[in-house]
């Protein structure tokens, strides 16, 4: 037997952590991996979040002023592949980390070595992206990435060799998430303590689950997509060339394939976040977990087959695009399900507001409007006017800054406590959360207007009239980045020390559920349930 | 579920950053090697062989652990459902080329021989009619349409009862090891591995006939390259299941399987039974129909 598991008592303070450098560059521990993850993710979230801040300067006032439009375009690639794959995902599968064995009684995660594998997979793929920039200031290497992260062919089949390091790092960033969505999907079915189940679990370990089966299911196709696209650069194939009775439109029908699920990717860990810190700050437990738990299930398998409303334009058949109109209304059923079933959490409960709760809040209201902008996009008549115009950015900025990242600090915020053994100062938490929404709306909700205008995205520069909108949106863009330093200093600070906290530092946290990580220490001892614990 | 046995947690281990990094070594040489870059090809091999090390090292970490009793009954479902899911993933990536092949055949292609409302070769290319499989290119400037295409009878045929009696093979290996018969089990897996090489063989040579005799290559279209994308990812996979049954039938001479104890051989033998179902796909979508 291992000397790693022989502690059977999780009371047992004298855990043998690993030293030195080795502990994380080796190493099989959820909690270490996950602390990895999260670090991961806030050093991309500056990397993405400058490179948000240079369009925005730059999108100021009409005219080029500091970057050209080559620049331009692989900035706003950058920013949106960051974001999504180096951020988000990253910081998702961080928390799945660190909290489903504790939320769950087991003792790690499944697979703890190909765990370890997942995370080093990130920094690979990250400096592969970094090199994609890069590579383009070296002569005859071709124009820059210039596709945004759609990556449409026939531009992506044109641009030069950074394409090449931009489809490696979607393969390396696939095959991490694979590798996770295995790990997590094994270790919620197979890892369960006795007497913990379906039905006991917590709803962050349901969205794990379904985000999992999601990935499982995508990654795989945007792989073979990205594939097709090398194999049409360099291989003389003619997948993407009508000439060749190719299509380049397949691509995006195969790109969106992975890309509307991957929406739900993004957004389902954070549901399942709400799904903790609405009961914990309402003292309620969890309204209608059942039903919410099947809603979910249908978003998951709804999401998989509606993509083609990202290409209303393309011209499909009038047949397919009704449908795909159709199946795109009917998601709205079971998100507006879930937001309905935390607002009659909210109702009649003791409701305090600290910082994650606020966010909680927030997240409903402006979720809700990202909800009500996507029904308007999805009809097709609306959307062929809509399509391409910053109302598409205001849209999904408003469903994934709320939606996911905010739905992030929240959970960042809900578990500090939890993660350092150390509560953060929360007026420093209010402080951070009012700023970064306000400067958030700020940012976006002038886009709507400006997209109703008819602006169009992705483009470097606009025409005069839509210059006071964009004046609006550049403050706004600046001050929300600038509010990130608060959310660093706050987590260094709460990292460095602070008020101790105690094992379940928030009142309502096990209302309703099991809420096994609770009965843990804080910061929970290095191998949390040796032995699994007994659920009721 | 969890029962209240201790489940084994590895001590740190250096495989997975190894991994990365020979991941990373070796893509970073093949984005070289394909852009004609100097030293790529060098690279590449170095981080095909830091893969190849890993692999030897990382396989070679957990079968020791396994002989040594560590993995209780949880551990090997945990790899069970591990292998479940890859080979899900593997499905889906398989489904990507397949459902490509059949939009090229049912939805781009008749819309370049200007079927239905929005049909655009009357615009593009007068007089393109639409076929399967597509031997006269719309517009052959750029790719080199084939003389023929690819018949069902002859090494297809073969390849497929070839394959399928290798997952025949494989079960009477199993049924070997169930019943604890080792000649049975070692006598199974050398026949599957046979079975393996000679439809790796006779692909090989349909390649090659392909190429020079019927003029079917990579460049000749959408028929050649959803042909070689699909066929070359297959054979792909069939290479590493041969080399995965090979290294099974080497541990099966060491007598590392018992009837309870035996995940490896399981893990492979669902990977090439998902390989020859792959294959009756293939056969049907791209040889016959």
């Amino acid at each position: 037997m291992s000397e790693a598991t022989i502690h059977d008592d999780h009371h047992d303070h004298h855990d043998h952590k690993p030293t030195g450098i080795g502990r994380w560059l080796f190493s099989t521990n959820h909690k270490d991996i996950g602390t990895m993850y999260l670090i991961f993710a806030l050093v991309m979230l500056f990397l993405g979040g400058a490179s948000a801040m240079v369009l925005r300067m730059e999108l100021f006032m009409p005219g080029i002023q500091i970057v050209d439009p080559d620049t331009y375009n692989n900035l706003l690639t950058n920013h949106a592949l960051i974001m999504v794959f180096g951020m988000v995902m990253p910081a998702g599968a961080g928390m799945a980390n660190w909290m489903i064995p504790m939320m769950i009684g087991a003792p790690d995660m499944a697979l703890p070595r190909l765990n370890n594998l997942s995370f080093w997979l990130l920094p690979m793929a990250g400096t592969m992206l970094i090199l994609s920039m890069v590579v383009s200031y070296f002569p005859g290497t071709g124009t820059p990435v210039n596709t945004g992260w759609t990556l449409y062919p026939p531009l992506s089949v044109q641009s030069g060799m950074g394409m090449d390091f931009l489809i490696f790092t979607i393969h390396i960033l696939g095959i991490s998430s694979i590798l996770a969505a295995i790990n997590i999907v094994t270790t919620i079915v197979n890892m369960r303590a006795p007497g913990m189940t379906w039905f006991k679990l917590p709803l962050f370990v349901w969205s794990w689950l379904f985000t999992g089966l999601l990935l499982i299911m995508i990654m795989p196709v945007l792989a073979g997509g990205v594939t097709m696209l090398l194999f049409d650069r360099h291989f003389g194939t003619s997948f993407f060339d009508a000439a060749g009775g190719g299509d380049p439109v397949l691509f995006q029908h195969l790109f969106w394939f992975f890309g509307h699920p991957e929406v739900y990717v993004l957004l389902l860990p954070s549901i399942g976040v709400l799904g903790l810190i609405i009961p914990t700050f309402s003292r309620k437990p969890l309204f209608a977990y059942k039903p919410l738990v099947w809603f979910m299930a249908a978003l998951t398998a709804l999401g998989m087959v509606v993509w083609a409303h990202h290409q209303y334009t393309i011209g499909m058949s009038l047949n397919a695009t009704t449908y795909f109109m159709i199946g795109t209304i009917l998601i709205s059923i079971p998100v507006g399900m879930m937001l309905m079933s935390f607002i009659f959490t909210m109702w009649r409960g003791a409701m305090t507001f600290e910082t994650p709760m606020l966010f909680g809040i927030a997240i409903i209201l402006m979720f809700s409007f990202a909800g009500v902008t996507g029904v308007m996009l999805a009809v097709v008549p609306a959307d062929l006017q809509y399509h391409d115009s910053y109302f598409v950015v205001a849209h999904f900025h408003y469903a994934l800054i709320p939606g996911s990242v905010f739905g992030l600090y929240a959970a960042v915020f809900y578990w500090l406590p939890k993660w350092t053994g150390h509560m953060y100062n929360e007026t420093h938490g209010k402080i951070f959360f009012w700023w970064t929404t306000l400067s958030f709306n700020l940012t976006f909700f002038p886009q709507h207007f400006s997209g109703l205008a008819g602006m169009p995205r992705r483009i470097v520069d606009y025409s005069p009239q839509f210059a006071d909108f964009n004046y609006l949106s550049s403050v706004g863009g600046m001050l929300f980045g600038l509010s990130h330093l608060l959310f660093l200093y706050i987590i260094i600070k709460t990292v460095k020390g602070g008020e101790k906290a105690p094992a379940n530092p928030w009142e309502g946290s096990m209302i309703g559920t099991t809420g096994l990580e609770w009965t843990l220490s804080s910061p929970p001892p290095f191998h949390s349930f040796s032995t699994p614990p007994s659920v009721k | 579920m969890t029962t209240n046995e201790t489940y084994f947690i590895p001590e740190p281990s250096r495989w997975p950053i190894i991994s990365a990094s020979g991941v990373f070594v070796l893509l970073f040489g093949f984005i070289l090697f394909i852009n004609d870059v100097g030293a790529g090809s060098m690279i590449m091999t170095a981080g095909f062989l830091m893969i190849t090390y890993i692999f030897f090292g990382w396989f070679g970490t957990v079968i020791d652990e396994n002989l040594k009793g560590n993995y209780g009954s949880q551990v090997s479902t945990s790899f069970r459902q591990g292998m479940f899911w890859f080979i899900t993933s593997e499905v889906f990536f398989f489904l990507t080329f397949f459902g490509c092949l059949y939009y090229f055949r049912t939805i781009a292609i008749p819309y370049l021989g200007g079927e239905g409302q929005l049909g655009s070769s009357n615009l593009l290319w007068d007089g393109f009619t639409a076929h399967w499989p597509l031997i006269n290119l719309p517009d052959a400037t750029n790719y080199s349409p084939p003389k023929e295409a690819m018949g069902a009878g002859g090494i297809p045929l073969w390849n497929t009862i070839i394959l399928l009696s290798s997952g025949a093979t494989l079960t009477w290996a199993h049924w070997g090891l169930k019943k604890e018969s080792k000649n049975q089990l070692v006598l199974g897996l050398i026949m599957t591995v046979v079975l393996g090489l000679i439809f790796f063989a006779l692909q090989a040579y349909e390649y090659y006939h392909a190429y020079t005799a019927m003029g079917l290559k990579l460049t000749s279209g959408i028929y050649g390259s959803t042909f070689y994308m699909l066929t070359g990812f297959h054979g792909l996979h069939v290479t590493i299941g041969t080399i995965m049954l090979i290294v099974i039938t080497i541990r099966s001479m060491k007598d590392h399987f018992t009837e309870e104890n035996h995940f490896a051989f399981e893990a492979v033998a669902w990977y090439w039974h998902f390989v020859d179902v792959v294959w009756i796909g293939l056969y049907f979508f791209v040889y016959w129909l």
